[in-house]
């Protein structure tokens, strides 16, 4: 076995990188798609809930009252655009393609970009998403502010021993 | 420190772990149904605990397991099974780290009783973690994973739950991370069968010791802090040495505080979060003792503390009480659930040592009287001046001894070096309770500015 194999805290899941919030509160790679919430630029009560799935890129955006959003027809809108540029600036361009299943080779020269992810999915023409995720990833990003909500405790986790702070990123 | 016992080895600690291993293997595959080499992995478990208290009912689960119809009690007593292993290796690990540090333990405290929680949301995740072994990590997906979301969403609000609700949270991300299983190119076994034997453990009803059972009185000196968090919580732990009001020799507490977190408050963000609940990140990051008055704590070494029984006391270097003082305290024994070695964590005073960095790895070792000893900065927290660089310029080091995957390694919690013939220290917690640093403020202000937007969305989205 390998020293991967045998650690107890061998570092698993590189933690994500600091970003502005304001635009996309909320992106991640789960269920099999890039997802997450973009803040409407009009409306202040407004968000877009947006997603991509993984290999086939077939894609989804709505508004959290189930309005389809007008930009996305036939290729990706702009909150789709946003959600990943920012999910590269959270996880990293190389975790985002490998989660959607973007061939490197597809990518321009070198390292991938939020740019050339978005091309390179884009050339592909993809379809909209069949099934309509919306209601799910908003529960989801719901689920996520309610962690801001949450009371602290001063009661010992000797669990988070498992869990310890690392400089490494994605 | 006797360092040379640093590398010895430990009797009977590779044929513990063999034991250890051969179960971990089997749940790649999973236990719905088992191989033939499964089989073999369940019956070294059983063997290993074949002279205890424990060896039928694990005998008995082994077979069940081998045949692909293992119950959850059967899972259950596997997980004791492994369990009582990596306690016994952990019972030996830490009378090793007793002899290097020179220190006397404490003698194990009769076991706290039980502490009260809702027996459906227990069970819940018991069947969830059985789930977890037939489907094995090779047979991961998002279906299985995500059975866990519903379970930790109803358990966390519940403070008395959060041990559990915290593990399953940062297990689940790992696991959703990592799939499909079949694309894994490598499996953290070792971790993720830690991760489900103590799930299955804390799920078990009366398994998790009730609250504080003592008060203290006296002062505190603070030696650092140490950060744990993954994506969706976060805890520091303050190493303390406790000076007993009453005269009483001193000994070694930790006072920690936690709290659930969005994975995007990070860095700084994080301080800010922990930061109004324990006024003594603030005080150890200022260099200050704190006097506890009737403070609650537990019967193994930890304080739950609570901001009215401490007030702010005479500025006290941790250097001083890591040379005077931490020779001279005490170790508490770990409550019997908390025996594993990756919970091991021993305050140890370090100088004289010659550190390097290796220019391939980036890893750095402290020699001291010809014994290496590896530095584990992966765990410096990044909000704060303690930084790898700082640590290979040091002539002394406050840290947390730690064994993990066959060796000791020390975590550095905070070193003193000479800048043009002046000491000068430097804490992994400085920024705990807010920093005037240019680099340290500027994080403090992203970090606001992030949660400002989380808590405006939540607002306006959260309670309609």
């Amino acid at each position: 076995m390998s020293d991967f194999e045998r650690s107890s805290t061998a570092r698993v899941v590189p933690p994500a990188r600091p970003r502005k919030l304001a635009k996309v509160p909320f992106v991640e790679l789960a269920d099999g798609r890039l997802q997450g919430v973009v803040s409407s630029g009009s409306d202040i009560e407004r968000v877009y809930v947006s997603s991509v799935e993984a290999g086939t890129y077939a894609y989804a955006c709505s508004t959290n009252n189930n309005r389809p959003c007008g930009g996305a027809r036939g290729g990706f809108c702009k909150h789709i655009g946003a959600l990943i540029t920012e999910s590269v600036l959270q996880y990293g361009a190389d975790r985002v393609a490998r989660y959607l299943r973007v061939d490197a080779a597809d990518a321009a020269d070198g390292e991938p970009t939020a740019q050339s992810l978005n091309a390179a999915m884009s050339a592909t023409r993809p379809a909209p998403a069949e099934s309509k995720p919306a209601a799910s990833v908003f529960s989801r990003f719901l689920r996520h502010l309610a962690y801001l909500e949450l009371a602290a405790t001063t009661a010992p986790l000797p669990e988070m021993h498992w869990f310890p702070s690392t400089r490494a990123v994605a | 420190m006797r360092t040379d016992l640093l590398t010895a080895p430990v009797d009977g600690l590779d044929e513990a772990l063999a034991a250890v291993d051969a179960f971990d293997r089997t749940l790649v595959a999973g236990l719905l149904r088992p191989r033939p080499d499964q089989a073999e992995g369940l019956f070294a478990l059983a063997d290993a605990v074949a002279a205890s208290p424990l060896a039928a009912r694990v005998a008995e689960a082994a077979d069940k397991a081998a045949a692909g119809s293992a119950g959850e009690d059967h899972f259950a007593a596997l997980a004791a099974a492994r369990a009582a292993l990596l306690g016994a290796a952990h019972d030996a690990i830490a009378a090793r780290a007793d002899e290097i540090t020179g220190r006397t333990p404490a003698e194990a405290p009769a076991p706290a009783g039980p502490a009260e929680q809702a027996p459906n949301l227990l069970a819940a995740a018991r069947s969830w973690l059985c789930d977890l072994a037939r489907t094995g990590w090779q047979g991961l997906d998002h279906d299985v994973v995500s059975g866990s979301a519903q379970i930790v969403s109803a358990m966390l609000p519940d403070t008395g739950l959060r041990r559990l609700a915290a593990l399953l949270d940062g297990f689940a991300a790992e696991l959703a991370a990592s799939c499909p299983g079949t694309a894994l190119d490598r499996t953290p076994l070792r971790r993720w069968a830690d991760l489900w034997t103590r799930g299955m453990i804390l799920a078990l009803p009366g398994a998790v010791p009730g609250p504080g059972a003592v008060t203290l009185t006296g002062r505190l000196l603070p030696l650092g802090t140490d950060l744990h968090e993954h994506a969706t919580a976060a805890q520091a732990q303050i190493h303390a040495v406790f000076e007993p009001a009453d005269g009483s020799p001193p000994r070694l507490v930790r006072a920690s505080v936690s709290v659930p977190k969005p994975d995007t408050v990070l860095g700084a963000g994080v301080w800010q979060l922990l930061r109004p609940h324990m006024s003594l990140l603030a005080a150890a990051a200022e260099g200050l003792s704190m006097d506890l008055t009737d403070m609650p704590a537990t019967t193994d070494g930890d304080l739950v503390w609570q901001d009215e029984h401490a007030r702010p006391g005479e500025p006290v270097d941790p250097f001083a009480t890591a040379r005077v003082v931490l020779p001279t305290a005490q170790d508490p024994a770990p409550a019997p659930l908390d025996r594993h070695p990756a919970a091991l964590a021993r305050p140890v005073f370090l100088e004289g040592y010659a550190a390097e960095q290796d220019p391939d790895t980036d890893e750095i070792t402290f020699t001291l009287s010809g014994q290496r000893l590896p530095v584990d900065t992966d765990r410096l927290p990044v909000a704060g001046p303690l930084t790898p660089d700082a640590v290979t310029r040091s002539t002394a080091c406050v840290g947390l001894l730690r064994w993990d995957d066959g060796t000791f390694r020390l975590q550095p919690l905070a070193v003193e070096s000479t800048v043009r013939k002046k000491t000068v220290a430097l804490h992994a917690g400085a920024w705990a309770g807010g920093t005037t640093d240019k680099a340290g403020a500027k994080a403090e202000k992203a970090a606001t500015d992030a949660v400002a937007v989380l808590r405006e969305r939540a607002g306006r989205l959260l309670r309609k």
